[in-house]
């Protein structure tokens, strides 16, 4: 982990609203791993004043760290208009990653919005061909075509809201039909990111079908390295200790490690 | 060149340098091994620890403000014996002071922390906190009072075998009264500030962005504040003041030394910039070089009014 001033070295729009951003850094992209994030800050001044956490989307050639955002607020507005050779401070990697699934299985990456980032590097590190993805996006626009950010020759299977593209309704509908389609022989396992509406959905979908699940979440934090607990949520089980803490207990779970009544 | 004498004394305590890293916000310092080298630090203030483990409060406990933010952490923390067993042995092997920061919901619990760290090696001096914003019981109820924070000092002191720094909140019409009462309960040092009570709405939903729907405001935004409060206590008392309050780099910190502070404490600056405290340490330095200053200790209370 560090704390270092970055270059950046592209910062440009892939969809509506959407960004995709390199910064140069070897030491972090000698250690990512899928699942995990870094703290970027979007100035130099006090105002905005904290770190903003961003899923890593993927690493390219030994030193640049890909970043996946959507503008939706003072931090990201500011960060869009960063343009390449100008630098940002970055902490990280940060977190832990999603567990690598296993010899046998069948990965279902199932993403919501922007919850794609983090999947998008995992993807990157399995076979192709044997996993499915699976992205719900609001609308055709807000599409980010996986090639465009470094994830060549994978079919994403596409929900969106309104239904100017792929299945009109909700990602989970896809993975619903999904696991539906397995027999026994089968082992899917899931790994899920997204609004935590569709988290939840798929948490119930996997439970219900007793299959395996890890989510990746975000949450509001100030730190990133597990020094404020601003980050708690709540844990399943009625432990001494009640919560965890996204940044550094996750942001990746096992769906059945959290209180999904609660969250 | 010169190489300027950075030491300073608070009470019976001598620190490397004035900068401390302020309670809450640097975890049990091992959050921040990886970033930086602990032992620079003129020491560490550690989360506040209960005798018994907190889970805190239910989320969310942060949101951001202008130049700042807000918490209800609720002093979430492992607990006296985990961190006697599980914490402090890490911390008894860096070179730096160790300050454990004590919370307690009734005065004799105080009293309970205390003796539970006496006669434990490897920790500075205890720093008192009856100013918490974020718990229902203790905390700000005793801090706001000058009769209840004295008597928490009293039963601390009664207890402990360390220099006892007590810490003050902001939320009061009159801090140097405060302040006097627990120089007179017999405290070594004051701290001051905590974070000011605060809140912010979500105005679509039209609900408290936090839980606990108040929290505790800190980083640049209460700086002004907090820095006049410390010249207050300062013409108040006469034991060693620690500035705490939006520090976030070295100029900043010379205010509050300028002010009167023996030492000040870096919070929230840290979460922007693991490195803040480091940094302002090498800033005091490069001052003290540039302007000709043997020690730093010349710097302190030398406000011209």
């Amino acid at each position: 982990m560090i704390e270092q001033d970055s270059e950046i070295v592209f910062n440009k729009r892939v969809a509506a609203d959407t960004f995709f951003l390199g910064l140069r850094s070897p030491r972090i992209v000698a250690e990512a791993k899928p699942g995990q994030f870094v703290m970027l800050r979007v100035g130099r001044g006090m105002d905005p004043l904290l770190r903003r956490p961003f899923s890593i989307c993927g690493v390219r050639d030994d030193d640049l760290v890909l970043i996946l955002y959507r503008v939706v607020g003072r931090g990201t507005t500011i960060m869009c208009d960063v343009r390449g050779g100008e630098s940002l401070s970055v902490l990280g990697p940060l977190g832990s990653g999603f567990e690598m699934p296993h010899k046998g299985e069948k990965p279902i990456l199932v993403a919501g919005g922007m919850g794609i980032a983090p999947l998008i590097f995992l993807a990157s590190t399995i076979e192709p061909g044997s996993f499915r993805f699976l992205a719900g996006f609001g609308s055709g626009e807000e599409i980010v075509a996986t090639d465009e950010v470094g994830l060549s020759g994978i079919d994403l299977s596409i929900s969106t809201d309104d239904g100017s593209a792929g299945h009109r309704g909700l990602v989970t509908e896809l993975l619903e039909n999904r696991l539906a389609g397995f027999n026994g022989n089968i082992n899917p396992v899931v790994f899920a990111c997204g609004p935590l509406e569709m988290l939840k959905g798929v948490a119930a979908m996997t439970a219900n079908k007793d299959v395996q699940c890890q989510v990746s979440l975000e949450a509001s934090m100030a730190c990133g390295l597990g020094a404020c607990q601003g980050c708690a949520i709540r844990r399943s089980s009625e432990q001494a200790i009640a919560y965890y803490h996204v940044c550094q207990d996750g942001p990746v779970f096992d769906v059945n490690a959290l209180d999904w009544e609660r969250l | 060149m010169v190489h300027p004498d950075l030491r300073v004394k608070i009470g019976p305590m001598e620190l490397k340098n004035p900068v401390l890293t302020a309670s809450g916000t640097f975890g049990y310092g091992k959050e921040f091994s990886s970033l930086i080298d602990l032992d620079l630090l003129g020491g560490i203030v550690v989360k506040g620890i209960s005798l018994k483990p907190r889970e805190g409060n239910p989320p969310p406990r942060i949101v951001e403000t202008p130049c700042g933010m807000l918490n209800a952490i609720g002093l979430a923390n492992v607990g006296l014996e985990s961190f006697l067993n599980e914490k402090l042995p890490w911390l008894q092997g860096l070179n730096t002071a160790v300050i454990v920061n004590i919370y307690g919901h009734t005065v004799e619990e105080y009293g309970a922390v205390a003796a539970g760290l006496s006669g434990v090696k490897g920790i500075s001096a205890i720093e008192v906190n009856i100013s918490c914003p974020n718990v229902e019981q203790g905390g700000m109820a005793f801090g706001t009072d000058p009769d209840m924070s004295a008597k928490v000092t009293e039963c601390v002191i009664k207890e402990a075998d360390k220099p006892v720094i007590v810490k003050l909140s902001p939320n009061v019409t009159d801090i140097g009264k405060i302040a006097v009462a627990v120089e007179s309960a017999g405290a070594d040092a004051l701290s001051l500030t905590n974070t000011l009570t605060g809140m912010a709405i979500d105005i679509e939903k039209r609900v408290p962005k936090l839980a606990n729907i108040s929290g505790g405001l800190s980083g640049p935004a209460i700086r002004p504040v907090a820095l006049f409060m410390v010249h207050q206590v300062v013409k108040s008392v006469k034991i060693p003041v620690i500035g705490i309050g939006g520090i976030v780099d070295y100029r900043d910190a010379l205010e509050f030394l300028i002010a009167g502070a023996r030492a000040i404490q870096i919070g929230t600056a840290n979460f922007v910039n693991p490195k803040a405290s480091l940094d302002i340490i090498e800033g005091l330095r490069m001052f003290c070089q540039e302007n000709r200053i043997g020690r730093i200790e010349d710097v302190i209370g030398t406000l011209k009014i």
